[in-house]
Parts: C-alpha cells; sequence; structure tokens
C-alpha cells in the first residue's frame, strides 16, 4: 500500500481472489485490485456471471474472499473474526439489493430502525433518526405501512432509508433498479445522485446504461478479472 | 462470549462488538411469534396438549385417589369393635351403647359354643348323616345387623321381641351350604336336636366377615339352649369422624367399674393405604402425561426448525446489519421458549378445566397440588427451550450471504 493514497481510500483490495469449491472449482474474482476513494460514486458492470456480486458481497464483508486482503475505512477486514467483522459490517456499510429485502410483517419504519437494532444505537433515538432517513427518501406519509402494500420504487426507497439510517462508510447496491420501471428508476437514480453530493460513498452494480453513465467511474467485470480504466491514470 | 474492539490501522478509530439489548430481544422475539399468529398456535399446540395431558392426569390422579382415601376412611373411621379381655360382656350392651351421642347401631357378636353339633336342612332320621354339616352359630343382639351394616337378600332381621324364639339369619354361605334359598315357606334348620326357623338370608356385610358363613340366632336362644354366659364383642357403628371418641367412651358405658377390663380397636388411619392408591395411580398417568410431552416437544422442534429455514432471508437481512450469530440464536430460542411457555400456559388451563368438569360430573372433590399449575408455564418454557437450541443455532452458522441468496 503506498502511503500517498492510502488516507484517502475507503475501499482498498489487493490481489483479492474468492474461489467457490466445487467439481471444477469456480474461480469468481481473480488478483482484484481496486481502490475507492470516500465520496466516489462508483459503478461496475459487467456479463453475466462476470463475478459482480461475488465482488460486492466481498466488499460488504457478507462473504470471505479466499485470497488477497481487504481493507475497509482502515479496518483490515480480511484478518477479523467473524463477530469483528459483524462489527464492521452493521457500522459500516449499507446494503440495498435487488430484491429490496423488507420485512413483510414489520412496518415501514421498523424495517428501517432494523439497521439501528444492532449497532448500540440508544433506542431512545432510533424512531427519530429513522423518521428522518424516511424524510431524506420521500416517505414520510408512508411510515406505519406494510411494506407489501408499496410500490415497487417505495419499497426500493425504504430499503435505501434503512441503508442510510446508520451512516455508513459506503453504501453498496447490487442493482438495486434491476426490479423497476424506467421512471422509477430515474427518480431512484436521483435519489442516489442526491446522496453522492451529500458526501456518500457509492457502489452500485448495473445493467443499466443509464445508471452506469451517472457514476464518475465505471470498473468492468469480465470472467473474475476486474478493468478499471482509471487505475492507470493513478 | 463478546467480540474485543475493533481498531481501524489508519485512524486509530476503535469500533465496538455489535450488541442485542435484553429489551430489544424481548420486542423482536414478541414481534416474530405475533408476525405469524396461526403458525404460533399450531407450533404450541403439541405443548398445549402435552401440558395440558400431564396436569390433567396428575389432577385426576389426585382427585380420584383422594376420593378412594375418602371411602376407607369412611368406613374406617365409623368401626369400633370392643372385646373383654377375660370374662364376658353383658347381652344388654346394645341398650348401654345406643345412649351414646355418636353411635349410629350397636350389638353384641357371640360364637355359640353347639358342642360339636352338626346342621341340616333335613328331618333328623338322616342315617347316612351325609347333609350334616359343621356350621358355626352367631348369637346376635339385633342391633349387631346394623353395626356391622349387614343387608339381605331375603327375609328379615330378627328383633328384640323374638329374643327368645328360635328363629335364625343364614349367612349368604351358610344358606349355599344347606341350599336353603327362600324363606316365604319359612323353611327349617336343624342344629343337633334344635329346630330352628329360617326368617332372613344375608346378602352381605361390610364388617365382621365371619358372618358371611355363620348362622345367626338370638342371643336369648343362646343362652336358653347352649348356656352362653355373655357376648364375646361388642360391634359400633358410629357417626363419621366419631370412632375415637366412642372408643373412648364405650368401655366406660360398658364397664364402668373396670373399663380397663376391655380391649377397644379403633382402626389407624389408613395413611399407607392413601399413599400406595395415590401412588399406583400416579406412576400410570405420569407416564401417559410424559409421553405426550414428549410429543410436544418433537413437535416444537420440528416447527421451529421449518420456520427457522422458511426465515433464512431474514436471518441473512439482520446478519447484515450487524447481527451477531448469538443474536440471532438468542431470538429463535426465546421465540421457542416463549411458544413453550404460552403453551404451557393455555395446557394447564385446559388441565384445571378438565379436572374440575370430571369432579363435578363424578361429584368427586377436585384436588390440585397448588405447585402444579404455577409450574406447568415453566416446564412449558423449558420444552420450548430445549427443542429450539438445535434449530436456532443451526442458520446462525451461516455465511449471511448463502442466508441473504435464499431470499426474503
Ligand atoms: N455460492 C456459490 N457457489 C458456487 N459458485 C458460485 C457461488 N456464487 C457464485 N458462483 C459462481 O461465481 C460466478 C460469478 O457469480 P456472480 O453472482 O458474482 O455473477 P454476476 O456477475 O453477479 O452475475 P449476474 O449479472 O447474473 O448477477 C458464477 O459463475 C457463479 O455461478
Ligand atoms: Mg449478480
Amino acid at each position: 500500500m503506498s502511503v500517498a493514497e492510502a488516507p484517502a481510500s475507503v475501499v482498498s483490495l489487493r490481489q483479492v481472489g474468492r474461489t467457490f469449491d466445487g467439481d471444477p472449482p469456480v474461480e469468481a474474482l481473480r488478483s482484484v485490485d481496486l481502490e475507492i476513494r470516500r465520496g466516489e460514486y462508483v459503478s461496475i458492470v459487467g456479463p453475466s456471471g462476470s463475478g459482480k456480486s461475488t465482488l460486492l458481497n466481498v466488499l460488504g464483508l457478507l462473504d470471505r474472499p479466499t485470497h488477497g486482503t481487504y481493507e475497509l475505512d482502515g479496518f483490515d477486514v480480511g484478518s477479523l473474526s467473524d463477530a469483528e467483522r459483524t462489527a464492521v459490517r452493521g457500522q459500516r456499510i449499507g446494503f440495498v439489493f435487488q430484491a429490496f429485502h423488507l420485512l413483510p410483517h414489520r412496518t415501514v419504519l421498523e424495517n428501517v430502525m432494523l439497521s439501528l437494532l444492532y449497532n448500540r444505537t440508544p433506542s431512545a433515538d432510533r424512531k427519530e433518526r429513522a423518521e428522518q432517513a424516511l424524510d431524506r427518501v420521500g416517505l414520510s406519509h408512508r411510515l406505519e405501512f406494510a411494506p407489501t402494500t408499496l410500490s415497487g420504487g417505495e419499497r426500493q426507497r425504504v430499503a435505501i432509508a434503512r441503508a442510510l439510517v446508520m451512516r455508513p462508510a459506503i453504501l453498496l447496491g447490487d442493482e438495486p433498479t434491476g426490479n423497476l420501471d424506467s421512471v422509477t428508476t430515474r427518480s431512484i437514480l436521483e435519489l442516489f445522485d442526491e446522496l453522492q453530493a451529500e458526501g456518500l460513498t457509492l457502489i452500485l452494480i448495473t445493467h443499466d446504461l443509464d445508471v452506469s453513465g451517472r457514476a464518475h467511474r465505471v470498473v468492468t467485470m469480465t470472467d473474475g478479472v476486474l478493468s478499471d480504466p482509471m487505475a492507470a491514470v493513478r | 462470549m463478546t467480540a474485543p474492539e475493533v481498531t481501524s490501522a489508519r485512524t486509530g478509530e476503535r469500533l465496538k462488538p455489535s450488541r442485542f439489548s435484553l429489551k430489544d430481544l424481548l420486542g423482536e422475539a414478541t414481534a416474530g411469534v405475533l408476525a405469524r399468529p396461526a403458525r404460533a398456535i399450531l407450533t404450541a399446540l403439541g405443548t398445549v396438549l402435552g401440558v395440558a395431558a400431564l396436569v390433567s392426569t396428575m389432577g385426576l390422579a389426585k382427585t380420584a385417589g383422594n376420593q378412594i382415601v375418602t371411602r376407607f376412611d369412611e368406613l374406617s373411621a365409623t368401626d369400633v369393635k370392643v372385646t373383654p379381655n377375660r370374662g364376658t360382656l353383658p347381652f344388654d350392651s346394645e341398650n348401654r351403647l345406643t345412649r351414646l351421642n355418636g353411635v349410629r347401631a350397636a350389638g353384641t357378636v357371640t360364637e355359640v359354643d353347639v358342642k360339636g353339633a352338626l346342621t341340616s336342612s333335613v328331618p333328623l332320621n338322616d342315617p347316612l348323616g351325609i347333609n350334616e354339616l359343621p356350621i358355626t352359630v352367631q348369637a346376635l343382639s339385633p342391633g349387631a345387623f346394623g353395626a356391622v351394616r349387614a343387608s339381605l337378600r331375603t327375609g328379615r332381621f330378627f328383633d328384640a321381641s323374638q329374643d327368645d324364639l328360635q328363629v335364625a339369619v343364614l349367612g349368604p354361605g351358610a344358606a349355599t351350604d344347606l341350599r336353603v334359598n327362600r324363606v316365604d315357606q319359612q323353611p327349617a334348620i336343624f342344629i343337633g336336636d334344635q329346630t330352628f326357623v329360617v326368617i332372613g338370608i344375608l346378602k352381605d356385610v361390610e364388617r365382621r366377615s365371619e358372618l358371611l358363613d355363620a348362622i345367626l340366632i338370638p342371643n336369648g336362644v343362646a343362652k336358653a339352649l347352649y348356656g352362653t354366659a355373655g357376648a364375646s364383642s361388642v360391634q359400633i357403628d358410629t357417626d363419621v369422624g366419631a370412632a375415637r371418641l366412642i372408643g373412648r367412651q364405650a368401655p366406660i358405658a360398658l364397664a364402668p367399674n373396670n373399663p380397663k377390663r376391655l380391649a377397644v380397636e379403633v382402626p389407624p388411619q389408613n395413611e399407607v393405604v392413601k399413599t400406595q392408591v395415590e401412588g399406583d395411580v400416579n406412576a400410570l398417568f405420569l407416564l401417559l402425561g410424559g409421553v405426550s410431552l414428549l410429543i410436544g416437544a418433537l413437535g416444537i422442534a420440528n416447527v421451529t426448525l421449518v420456520s427457522v429455514l422458511e426465515r433464512v432471508g431474514e436471518i441473512g437481512l439482520r446478519r447484515a446489519v450487524g447481527a451477531a450469530r448469538r443474536h440471532i440464536a438468542a431470538q429463535f430460542l426465546l421465540e421457542s421458549t416463549m411458544l413453550g411457555f404460552f403453551g404451557g400456559l393455555i395446557g394447564t388451563t385446559l388441565a384445571v378445566i378438565t379436572i374440575v368438569a370430571v369432579a363435578k360430573a363424578k361429584s368427586w372433590v377436585p384436588v390440585l397440588d397448588p405447585w402444579l399449575p404455577l409450574a406447568a408455564p415453566f416446564a412449558g418454557a423449558l420444552i420450548g427451550l430445549v427443542s429450539g437450541v438445535y434449530p436456532s443455532w443451526r442458520p446462525a452458522s451461516v455465511e449471511p450471504i448463502a442466508a441473504l441468496r435464499s431470499g426474503l
């Protein structure tokens, strides 16, 4: 790691690989190097099966790489135990998934508060913070609704509020607009633009050119190999 | 169990491990149970039935056992027998005792020495003697029939006016031996050379079972024919609970000058009988209840496992927002424990209703150890806890992405 660029990096991958056991084993990531600075808006593109989701799961500490080192916000997360990785995940990383992943039997507000349940936020503050986050995504009028009664765009806004409410160092999205129509997609993308303008670090997987067009930087996965046009510049 | 703090190499900032407070745990587990009420009821159903079966069988065993004990006690608490250590008791003992408060019936019972005379139901000229039998003869005062709680198959007892008449009442055993079945023709029996008219045949006696095989004759006749000088025992039937009191008063009434001459038998309290009966009944019912409870536990384990598998997506999501493995496990464990607790609570309520209903139908007094309905919900909770251990820990041990990928 070079001393000059390290302070600015929020994500730093060095020679990261992920091989899935099997017959034959699948090398989903091969020697990936990636530096992402605070406040960057990065889009990951590439053909299906190229390893995009695998990369994002490694970045989000949902999965462990089989080789290489990973520093997140200065924490050497590769060397951490499961409980320590859980703590970092719960306090530094926000997720938005293509399938929303909302608890169907809980209200919108409760779904957002779930993000604050395990990370030592005093219970007295949780409701207010969740309300603020929902206000931020324009859903103040849906607090007590069941997620099942919301439209797709609204559901994804709830998921984004849930990711924002814990003030993450990075927000990860795996095709967050993949289930949405084009109008709804545009409103979600505008929300991402605003969040990025406020200083959030965004890393989104997408198939959508509209999405990758808004990103500052587009990296491409092909067969487990990451190509980063900016890497040469830096 | 808590993870150490994580320190950032760059900023030196420290991250504390994830936390799941008891209050939050309770809230999430409650919400988890209430999210699917029908599922929760079905999960708890096994425990409801198991606990209901166990508590109601234990309660019914106790109630029934208590009932048997009450019967034993009722009989023994009213039975007093007086015998002289030497000599005899006066034939008028009956009159002296019936005056006492608490005596329901009293009478003398005396075995008569017939000097080897045999009895038959046919006239004397029986050269072969095949119909002549050695049958005991007992002299009774009229009140003795009530005191031994005798019942009649046919005919009647003799009374005070027949004291000097040669009449007899046959015990059922003696009646069979002598082949006397009816008394409407005034059949005669022959004891040695004396003729007696049979006026009644007993069905049963509750005390003094030796009377069942005997010929019963009045005291006056026994004295006149066989020289029986006095009574050899007095049998008393008292009011419930008065046996011990009468047991003290009877010797004074019968032998005021020397009450110590008399021995009094008041049967002891039937403590031993009581615990034995209860033990027998309990062992059987407890076994049945235990089996149903085991089935209940398997039910909880099974449904918890299914619902945990169903909620893998939720588990993945909770892991993604910072839940540690033990937080996931704790929540599922608490959910199954709560289901067990409420299952036990409902089960024990049903059981108490059952016990009271059965007792009412049988006009018994419902009896239940007070700790039983109090302990039952906790037994249910324990069942939920134990049967939740394996299913709770299983999904917590997978990588969060594997759980998330299974969808929500
Ligand atoms: N748990 C796993 N076990 C085995 N192989 C896996 C596993 N997860 C992913 N793979 C394989 O790794 C490769 C990369 O998968 P990944 O999901 O990262 O692709 P992707 O780029 O996200 O594709 P898509 O655009 O279709 O979502 C695929 O060949 C996939 O089959
Ligand atoms: Mg993918």
